[in-house]
This record gives structure tokens, sequence and C-alpha cells, in this order.
């Protein structure tokens, strides 16, 4: 995964509550094998839309995306989390996150930040009033800064480290094949296997 | 590890930490993978790009199941191409595949309980948010995603935060008519979607106690709905005369062994949860969904309600229904019985006792799709499809179906349906469809009236 520390962008207002990921990303696109190429089906039956926010002119290029409540929920698909990475964002803002869309996240390095309400609705506001607005995500200070807004965000300090440090937490779980293997010589005999 | 009181998620919690250090989350052992053609390429491409093995493909199991047709005739290559890929992943890893047209294959939280796989105390993941069904035997079952999906299958573990713990106790006899699917819709009707997030959810009290493991089942399938990471039950013993007998449960000596160790699981008396909930299951009756999350549910004596937000306002749009419609007027053009939520024998044994003699409201189109080909052949075995027939359902293979739209089962554009499956999402069953959630019940008597109803009311 490609390190986060620091992050500029303009910001696109997503401002709905309860976006599950059947909406970020519909099914019907889960049946591709790859890990790319899931963009141009972000959001698929809302950007039918013309009038539906990415479709807008002025949030072009947009790299942040400002949601609502409870982001991300339902299946739990790391599609989702592809396809925003393939159309371009680096940071998704919300009041919350579903636990699983959020833990995909950091697995990918879109980086996932929770706020106040109020805070990401100033942002909203902000951007709505002007789409040029430029957001600075600092991920090693925790801090959301924008005209006339500064605020500061909670992560644990793991996995911040594995996002600023870009780490594949695979080697890192292998770092302790010891300690992995003291555990399954320990487990029970009748646990179940899948053998036949 | 502790001598503190301990709930039943913190227990089995407990006996999985394989490494714990400050500031870092643990390191959990995983006892069962389940694995499913869509969230699962990815992971084995990944494993091939690092030069990473299965570390044990004799704790992973794999099926076929979310875009599988449930019915003989052409296939999109696209799925097939997806179904293969899912064939040469498990030969290449040497992992054990029910590929479609295998009497072992079917929806992945079917098989596992089925096969006594699924048993009390384990960590059990997919690559697939429900999951969660399998914590109604008291194991810790959760959905995880693809890049979790190649951490398991290469290191059988995944660093974790220990969740919060939630107690939702419900108590009393359920009113007639009122089933386990209800309990559960009632229930995210009053928490919402996110009333569990970053919780596991232990449900407990009289009622639940009193459900069978495949109602309980149904409650824990849908606690993701809740947004709560998992749900459990306790094990008793409903759990333990499920299991016993099942290919891969314990027997002889190893079943008393898993016997006394499954009746330590339960929660200690005076253990506490960071939130609690009751309800009374008096209060709840049958349920149906008005909107496109789970948590806009209303009772079936109830109206369309007034919105009182812009989502709610969106989602009757999106619906096309009118606030102030009692939900006995509204007619869906389908009826869909199935998904992981409500496939099990006992559904279908609900849906034909309801389907006996009568017949499918003229025009409609109704479906059941048994959750595996094992409950597919026991229906068989006991009548049931024939029931099903005369009434005028189309009685289908195993798969996931109609539950979402990545298979040739979906909703046209503006059709509506009752299901029995577990999300109203925007497009779910297919794009532009209209998906009203519904107890197996419910969706039986609704197939005959047109409209919907209870069994009571036909």
């Amino acid at each position: 995964m490609q390190p986060f520390t620091t992050h500029i962008g303009k910001a696109v207002p997503l401002d709905r509550a309860d976006v599950d990921t059947d909406q970020i990303i519909p099914a019907e696109y889960l049946k591709r094998i790859e890990r790319t190429g899931f963009g141009p089906f972000l959001f698929d039956s809302w950007r039918s839309d013309p009038d539906f926010v990415l479709n807008r002119p002025g949030y072009a290029g947009a790299t942040i995306l400002l949601a609502g409540l409870n982001f991300g929920s339902g299946s739990s698909r790391e599609h989702a989390v592809w396809a925003l990475e393939d159309h371009g964002f680096r940071v998704v803002i919300s009041p919350s996150f579903a636990d699983i869309f959020r833990n995909n996240c950091t697995k990918v390095g879109l980086l996932p930040v929770e706020l106040p309400a109020d805070t990401v609705r100033r942002l909203m506001d902000l951007v709505l009033d002007d789409p040029a607005t430029e957001i600075t995500v600092d991920l090693d200070s925790k801090r959301v800064s924008a005209p006339g807004l500064e605020a500061t965000f909670e992560i644990d300090d793991f996995t911040r480290w594995c996002l600023l440090e870009g780490l594949d937490d695979i080697g890192l779980t292998l770092r302790h094949e010891d300690a992995i293997g003291t555990f399954e010589a320990a487990r029970s005999p009748w646990l179940p296997t899948t053998a036949r | 590890m502790s001598k503190e009181p301990r709930t039943l998620a913190q227990k089995v919690w407990d006996r999985h930490v394989v490494r714990r250090a400050e500031g870092e989350p643990d390191l959990l052992y995983v006892d069962l993978h389940l694995v499913h053609e869509v969230t699962s390429p990815q992971a084995f491409d990944g494993l091939r790009m690092s030069g990473r093995r299965v570390r044990r493909p004799d704790l992973t199991l794999a099926t076929m199941d979310h875009n599988v047709p449930t019915i003989a005739g052409p296939q999109d290559p696209v799925s097939v191409a997806q179904m293969e890929a899912l064939r040469r992943n498990c030969d290449e890893f040497g992992i054990r595949l029910f590929p479609t047209g295998d009497i072992g294959q079917g929806i992945v939280h079917v098989i596992g309980p089925q096969m006594g796989l699924t048993q009390p105390g384990l960590v059990i993941v997919c690559g697939d948010s429900h999951t969660s069904t399998h914590g109604a035997f008291g194991a810790l079952a959760f959905g995880i995603g693809t890049s979790e999906v190649e951490h398991v299958l290469a290191t059988q573990t995944l660093p974790q935060r220990e969740p919060g713990t939630m107690s939702i106790r419900v108590d009393g006899d359920l009113p007639h008519g009122v089933g386990a699917k209800d309990v559960i819709l009632g229930l995210i009707a009053r928490i919402g979607t996110h009333g569990g997030a970053g919780h596991v959810v232990e449900y407990r009290g009289s009622t639940i106690r009193s459900l069978s493991m495949e109602g309980r089942m149904t409650v824990c399938n849908m606690s993701i709905e809740a947004g709560a990471r998992a749900g459990m039950i306790a094990p008793d013993d409903t759990t333990f005369a499920y299991l016993e007998g099942r290919p891969h449960a314990p027997s002889g000596l190893d079943w008393e062994h898993a016997l006394e160790d499954w009746r330590s699981l339960a929660t200690d008396p005076d253990a506490t949860f960071d939130r609690e909930v009751k309800i009374d299951a008096s209060e709840l009756t049958p349920y149906v969904s008005w909107g496109t999350n789970p948590g806009q549910t209303v009772s079936i004596d109830d109206v369309v309600p007034e919105p009182t937000d812009e989502a709610a306002e969106r989602a009757l749009a999106y619906m096309g229904l009118e606030p102030g419609t009692p939900i006995r007027e509204i007619r869906p053009d389908t009826v869909f019985i199935g998904s992981c939520t409500n496939s099990r024998i006992t559904d279908l044994r609900e849906a034909a006792a309801i389907l006996h003699g009568r017949t499918v409201r003229k025009g409609l189109r109704a479906m059941i799709v048994p959750g595996s080909m094992l409950v597919k052949r026991q229906a068989e075995e006991e009548g049931l499809d024939d029931v099903f027939r005369a009434a005028g359902f189309e009685w289908r293979d195993a798969g996931c179906s109609m539950c979402l739209g990545m298979n040739p089962d979906q909703l046209a554009p503006g059709e509506r349906s009752a299901s029995t499956s577990n999300r109203n999402f925007e497009g779910r069953q297919g794009k532009g469809g209209r998906t009203h959630l519904v107890s197996p019940a419910v969706a039986a008597a609704t197939a005959v009236a047109g409209h919907f109803c209870t069994p009571e009311d036909l």
C-alpha cells in the first residue's frame, strides 16, 4: 500500500447518511477478479443523475470525500474502497464509519477521518460555497485544516504508523510466526478441521 | 487470562490471543476461514505475488454462492470466470471446495453450521458481512475485507482491536405469528443501523433461549444490519442437540470434552456490558421494512410513516410510497424466500405450512431458493417442493439468488418485492428494485394475498 503522510486536495460533499457499500459499488461490478479498475463504477446508479454531486464540474478532481453518518455500512466488499481509491480519493471524512469499511480503508491506504458532525457540516458548507477550497489532512499530527477551520482527529497509533509507512501488515504478522506456531501446538485436539 | 468476570465474547476473545503487545492490536487466531468466489480472487493473487502459501488449508473451506445461477440455462461468462478462478485457486492452494453441482454446495453461512463446522467458542471469519450468522452457536464470527482474507490465508490470524460488549436482552413469550426475523427487524427498527457499531452483541433472555438454532442464526445474521461487529448467543442444550452427530462435530470422548468446554463459555453472572438494551417480546409484531435501510421498518399493522428527515424523503421517493399508506395495502410484484437469513429447513417448513392447499396470487412471481443443496434434498424428502410447486412457487437450486443483484435472479427497475433477505438498500435486488424485508411467514402469506399480510389474515 502507498504511504499516507499529508494530503492537500479539493473535497466533494456527499451529504447523505447511511451510504452503504452497495451504493458505493453495486454487486453487479463485483464479478471482476482484478483489484483495479473499479473507479468507473463508483456510485454507479447515482451517477446516472447529471446533478449528482460527483458529476458537478466544480468538484472534478476532488480527492477528499466528505460523507454523512454511518458511511460504508452493509456489505464487507473491499471493492468499495478500491472504487473510491481508483476514482482518485485519498481521504474520506465522516462523523462515523461502519466498522468493516473503516478496516478495509486502512488496509488499502485510503484514510478514514472521523470528525464531529458539526465539523463535517462546516467542511461541507465551505466546499459548497467554494468548490475550489483546499483541505489539508495531516496524518502525522492528526490534523485537518481548511480556511478558518482547524480540527484534530483520533486514530490509533499502530494503524497510523502502518499508514505513514505504507506497511504490509501480513509481513508484520509473519514476524510472529513462532508465536503462531506455539499457539497452534496448544490448540485442543478435538477442534474441527475442514478435511473430509 | 483474567480472574475478572467475563462475557461470552470476552472469553472467546481471550482464548484466541496469539500475541498481545502494548499499543498494538491483539493478534487473534482464526479457527475457521470460509471463502467464496467474490471476495477471494484478489486475496489469492496477493499470495501469489508475494510467494506466500495458505498456512492452514485444513481450517479453510470454500463454496460458490453469490453469483451462481439457481436454475439451469446459459451462464454469464464473467460469473463463470470468477467461479473458475475460485476452482483454480482452491486446487493450487489445497483448499476443500464445494463447487456448483456438488451436494455440499450452498450459501457459505448455511453450509458451515450444516456440516457441524460452526461450533461454540470458535473464531470464524469470512469475506462476507453476514458471517455474524455463526455467532448463533457462541462463536465469535465476523465479516472481513479481501485484504484481511489474504491475511488470514497467509497467517491464520488477524490483528484486531477488542470491540466493546453489548447486551441485547429479549424476554417473554413472542406473540402468535411473530418469529426470529421479527425479533431482529424489531430490534433494528429500535436501535438503528449504527446502534451496535463498534460492539459485539450478545443476545440474551428467555425469548432468545426459546428460539431454535435456525431462528438464532436468523437473529445473529442481521447483527451487521444494526452495525454490530458480531452477534452471539451462549451455547446451550439447543445448540448441543443441533450439533451432535453432524459430520464435523466432535464424537465419542471428544464430544464429552467439547461439551464441558462449551458449557464454560456463558457470560459470568456478575460480568458487565458496555451497553445494554432490553426488549419486551410481547411488544413485537410482524414487521415490514418500508425504506432503503433495515432500520426503516414498521409493524405490519402500521402505515408508511411521515418522513422526518431528508433520508426518509429520499427513501420514500425511491420506494414509490406515500406516507399514511397502510402497509397491508402495498402490493409486491415478487416474493422471494431465501438468503443466508431465511433459507434453512425450518424456514421452508414454515412457508410450506402456510402455502399448503393455497395458490400464489395471479400475476405475482414467487420463488423459493434453499440455502444449500442438502436443505433442498431434505425439503424434497419431506415433500415441501410439491407444496411450493402446487402453490405456484418456483423451486430453485441453492445460492444467494435474489438477495443481491449479482446473479440472474433480480428485480426489474421499479419492481417491488417481499423478501426474506437482509438488505433493502437501493438497487440491492437489481437496479431500481424496491425491497421490503419480511419474515418467511409474512412472505408466504403475502404471496397468496397479493398484498402484505400475515397468515392469520388469509
